[in-house]
């Protein structure tokens, strides 16, 4: 694969809460290459949002940590970079944000316009380079304003937005929430991204409506080489959308591979458990026992261990590292599973 | 009518319930036709699945059978007595029998009482058993949805999601109802504990020979589930029969596009074909004739002027001029 | 029954919590302060028959060894008078607040449990009471009943029930729309049941809130209605009345008008603070509900 997009290396985060430091990101790692959609796949508590928002920069400055790894974007790494160069070429920029829910991703008082030119004064790929500090005086220059106004007018278009010059001056709650997902994607692409993190985008929309906004974003990424890191709880959707799959449980990533050798050869064992735990049609249910572990004390080694069948002494000692099974393939365990899937209980 | 095999637990006929608008001076406007004329009946020892997506009613529906709304319209039958009527007294009383589980079940419980409170109470509004008689009784739920009486002491708060939600469930079983309504049980559940749930429910109906009303937006939850579903479109009911013929050979056209939109994992991407446009018109203003046909791909003039009814066709019932 | 013991630890709690607020602990101790004032002045006070005794030859002494803070017009210590005073205050403040928290919770959660005609009428009936200003509905009354401490509370009373109506019925209303009310509902708990015992326990912070500042509110209204001679005839004692008296001895005899306005000051702030105080442990810290579902 080329140089990629994206380089996560060795990532730790931690949270300080209530109950002591929960060590949300075990040392993740993680590609992204350019024109990819990559699906982060996981339950709740196994670290997603976070490393999103790691990844973007904005974790809550009091409670989160980062206490080490590197997130190297373009080659330079964001954590050690200037952050007013940061806050002006890549976050909104560089990389883009789709929320996961549609209904606050708006403020209820303004009208949409006034909220998407607010971004293109700021983030359109026709304003220059800022000398960083944002300046409340900053102007917005007639001809500029103009052309960004075109391209947003086309790109709602693109969104499937009926009327898109009648809808500017709507406000927010005018729209469903299937609509302003679309416009949260419009807001995604109009700085030209070469990447959008998407935050469970389509958790909070019915079934129909996510079809229409899975097809449709898949689309607008692969016309315009955008790479896309999709997070989602639910392996359908990641199914539909992504090219590649990646598993994290418990703040460690788990598994990585392309999107068929996923769903055809599941070699971890948390992997296989999550499949075999989709309902299917003949009624049978597989849960997988034992609970998600907390976080201030996780399980030494590989943190999926105390509900694993397989698990051995050296999976309760040291994290397995890596390791290539196939072309693009890695699975980070001692016991890797070679069975089609289902095979086991 | 297909000929049931014993007479229906619960029966539904021409179920209407609206909401009415109103304007800043309190001025009814329009009326928000939530439920709009539904028929169902749901047999002893079932589990009867109501499907649709948002906006459909079908929160509304479960809510008007168990009474927590009133019907503006028809007939609920329970146990052979209509209950939809009843003065508040008398409808206070069928809760025993009929009962009604939330989303989130752990919500249900009143924050400032410890458990055994909460517990207790149902039987303390429905029996006269003594404390000792109550205390069994509460005992014997709790291990039944599998928690340790040690929680009897705790407060909501300080119990984990899913230990609230058992407790949730143990205070409605502590009635031994007949039949209890599931709202959306496993929606915004992760996966393994979506089926965690789903297996306590399958235990719970065994252990208490409850019949279950199943709704949820989430179609493959409910071909799991349910072996007879009846499914939603703005207040009526479009399809309804056999899961497996439906699931099968869906014939009428909402219903086929549902179950296209469905991802399925391993094979074609069911978006590359997903053809259904637009979205669904707000209830409060709901199209003449078949209320699908603004987005329906055989629509004609005879489906804007008149109404579909539900027919039999193939061993199920759709409302469609052309299924 | 249900909750007692929960009561009992959230009272505990709650106490726990008050300390780390010191503007709270200072209202708190002002109020402890007026409490022990009223209830042990006989034995605090320096000339405790000074209530009805008068003394002229000693009028209008300042502050000295003898008489801490000095005596009034009739001789009398203001120093005793004050601590007897106390009481009346305290009397007043808890009648007029009780009185109006037991009629107007009622009539609030009434209002906000049903809809339509009832609880229109019942709002509008207590916002009639509310446009009354208590002092022109103290007078009227003290026009046609007399001036005594009674028809203050009266007047204090019929006043200010409808802010305890208010916010029992907008509590009321918001805990209604509640999971844990519709599903008790559902259970087939009877509206009886449900008031009382699942909807006043979650709306009786607000309620304390506004009792405690309404006694401050109220005591300074008494003291209003004390000054302007509405309120109980001498020689009570009474805070506001010998402000009231003291008018024409200023600005020589200050101290005749300094001790009662500062009990009041004092008396008043204390309420407040403690009100504060206590709207800040009671109402965020109770409302918030812990979900085990972390990011």
């Amino acid at each position: 694969m080329s140089e990629p997009l994206l380089s996560v290396r060795g990532l730790h985060v931690d949270f300080v809460t209530d109950r002591g430091v929960a060590l949300v990101l075990d040392g993740v790692n993680l590609d992204i290459g350019p024109g990819e959609v990559v699906g982060l796949v996981g339950e709740s508590g196994c670290g997603k949002t976070t490393l999103a928002r790691a990844i973007l920069g904005i974790l809550p400055p009091g409670a989160a940590r980062i206490r080490g790894g590197e997130v190297r974007y373009r080659g330079q790494d964001l954590l050690r970079a200037d952050p007013i160069a940061v806050n002006d070429r890549v976050r909104g920029r560089g990389i883009t944000f789709i929320p996961q829910d549609p209904f606050t991703s708006f403020s209820p008082v303004f009208p949409v316009q006034t909220q998407i030119m607010d971004l293109m004064k700021w983030k359109s790929p026709r304003a220059g380079n800022g000398d960083g500090a944002p300046s409340p005086f900053r102007r917005y220059p007639r001809e500029r304003y103009r052309a960004d106004r075109e391209a947003v007018l086309d790109t709602l278009r693109a969104v499937q937005i009926p009327e898109p010059a009648r809808a500017l001056r709507r406000l927010p709650h005018e729209f469903s929430g299937g609509q302003r997902q679309r416009l949260m994607i419009a807001m995604a692409l109009l700085p030209r991204p070469d990447l959008i993190i998407a935050d469970e985008p389509t958790t909070a929309l019915d079934v129909t409506i996510q079809a229409q906004i899975l097809r449709l974003l898949r689309t607008l990424v692969k016309e315009r080489g955008v790479s896309v890191l999709f997070t989602t709880h639910d392996l359908g959707t990641a199914h539909e959308i992504c090219d590649r799959i990646v598993v994290m449980y418990a703040g460690q990533e788990v598994e990585a591979a392309p999107t068929a050798a996923f769903f055809s050869h599941p070699a971890h064992p948390y992997t296989r458990r999550l499949l075999a735990s989709v309902p299917t049609p003949d009624g049978e249910i597989r849960d997988i026992p034992g609970e998600v572990p907390s976080l201030v004390e996780p399980p030494a080694g590989c943190r999926f261990h105390p509900r694993c069948d397989y698990a051995s002494a050296e999976c309760r000692s040291a994290r397995p590292a890596p390791r290539m099974r196939a072309a693009a393939h890695a699975v980070s365990c001692y016991h890797p599973v070679d069975a089609p899937p289902g095979s086991d209980a | 009518m297909s000929a049931p095999s014993s007479a229906p637990l619960l029966e539904i006929v021409d179920l209407v319930r609206y909401f009415p608008l109103r304007n800043a001076f309190g001025r009814r406007t329009a009326w928000l036709r939530a439920v709009d004329g539904v028929s169902l009946s749901v047999q002893p020892g079932e589990t009867l699945g109501l499907v649709g997506e948002s906006g459909c009613g079908k929160s509304t529906l479960g809510k008007t059978a168990i009474g927590i709304y009133t019907p503006t319209a028809g007939d609920i039958w329970f146990a052979g007595r209509e209950i939809g009527r009843l003065p508040p007294r008398e409808r206070r009383r069928v809760a025993r029998d009929l009962q009604y589980v939330y989303q989130d079940p752990g919500a249900s419980l009143d924050p400032r009482w410890k458990i055994v409170h909460s517990l207790h109470e149902p039987l303390k509004i429905h029996t006269r058993l003594s404390r000792t008689e109550r205390a069994r009784e509460v005992g014997a739920i709790l291990s039944a949805v599998g928690l340790p009486d040690a929680h009897l002491d705790l407060y909501p708060h300080e119990l984990s999601g899913g230990q609230q939600r058992r407790v949730g469930l143990a205070r409605i079983l502590t009635l031994r109802p007949r039949l209890v309504i599931l709202d959306e049980p496993t929606s915004g559940l992760d996966v393994s504990v979506q089926a965690s749930v789903l297996k306590l429910f399958r235990s719970l109906q065994e252990t208490f020979a409850l019949t279950y009303v199943f709704i949820s937006h989430d179609l493959s939850v409910i071909r799991a589930t349910c072996a007879r579903i009846a499914v939603m479109y703005l207040g009526k009911i479009v399809e309804h029969g056999d899961k497996t013929a439906i699931f099968e050979e869906p014939r009428h056209p909402y219903t086929q596009s549902l179950l296209a939109a469905v991802p399925r994992i391993g094979g074609r991407r069911v978006t590359l074909d997903f053809a259904l446009q637009g979205e669904p018109p707000d209830p409060r203003a709901v199209p003449s004739g078949c209320r699908f046909r603004t987005r329906c791909p055989l629509a004609q003039d005879v489906c804007a002027a008149e109404e579909p009814a539900l027919r039999e066709l193939d061993g199920r019932r759709v409302a469609c001029h052309f299924a | 029954m249900s909750s007692s013991k929960g009561a009992s630890t959230a009272v505990w709690f709650v106490l726990r919590r008050l300390t780390r607020d010191r503007s709270a602990l200072l209202g708190f101790a002002l109020i402890v302060a007026l409490l022990l004032a009223a209830l042990l002045a006989p034995v605090l006070s320096t000339h405790p028959d000074d209530v009805f005794e008068l003394h002229p030859s000693e009028r209008l002494r300042a502050p000295s060894r003898a008489h801490w803070l000095g005596t009034d017009r009739m001789g009398a210590d203001v120093y005793s008078r004050l601590l007897f005073g106390a009481r009346i205050t305290i009397l007043i403040g808890v009648i007029a607040v009780g009185a109006s928290l037991i009629v107007g919770v009622p009539v609030g959660l009434v209002a906000g449990y049903y809809h339509g005609w009832v609880s229109d009428l019942l709002m509008r009936v207590s916002d009639v009471f509310l446009a009354v200003p208590q002092v022109v509905l103290a007078i009227a009354i003290a026009q046609t009943l007399g001036p005594s401490l009674p028809n203050v509370i009266l007047a204090l009373s019929a006043t200010y029930w409808p802010w305890f109506a208010r916010v029992a019925y907008a509590e009321t209303r918001s805990i209604q729309k509640e999971v844990f009310v519709e599903s008790t509902a559902a259970l087939g708990a009877s509206p009886w049941r449900l008031t009382a015992l699942h909807v006043l326990p979650n709306i009786a912070s607000p309620i304390i809130v506004r009792a405690s500042i309404g006694m401050g509110f109220t005591i300074l209204t008494a003291a209003a209605l004390g000054f302007l001679g509405l309120g109980p005839p001498p020689p009570t004692p009474e805070w506001g009345r010998t402000i009231a008296e003291s008018r024409e001895f200023l600005p020589d005899a200050w101290w005749y008008a300094t001790a009662p306005g500062l009990a009041i000051f004092l008396t008043v702030m204390g309420f407040n603070l403690l009100g504060d105080g206590l709207r800040d442990v009671l109402d965020p810290r109770l409302r918030r509900t812990h979900t085990a579902r972390d990011e």
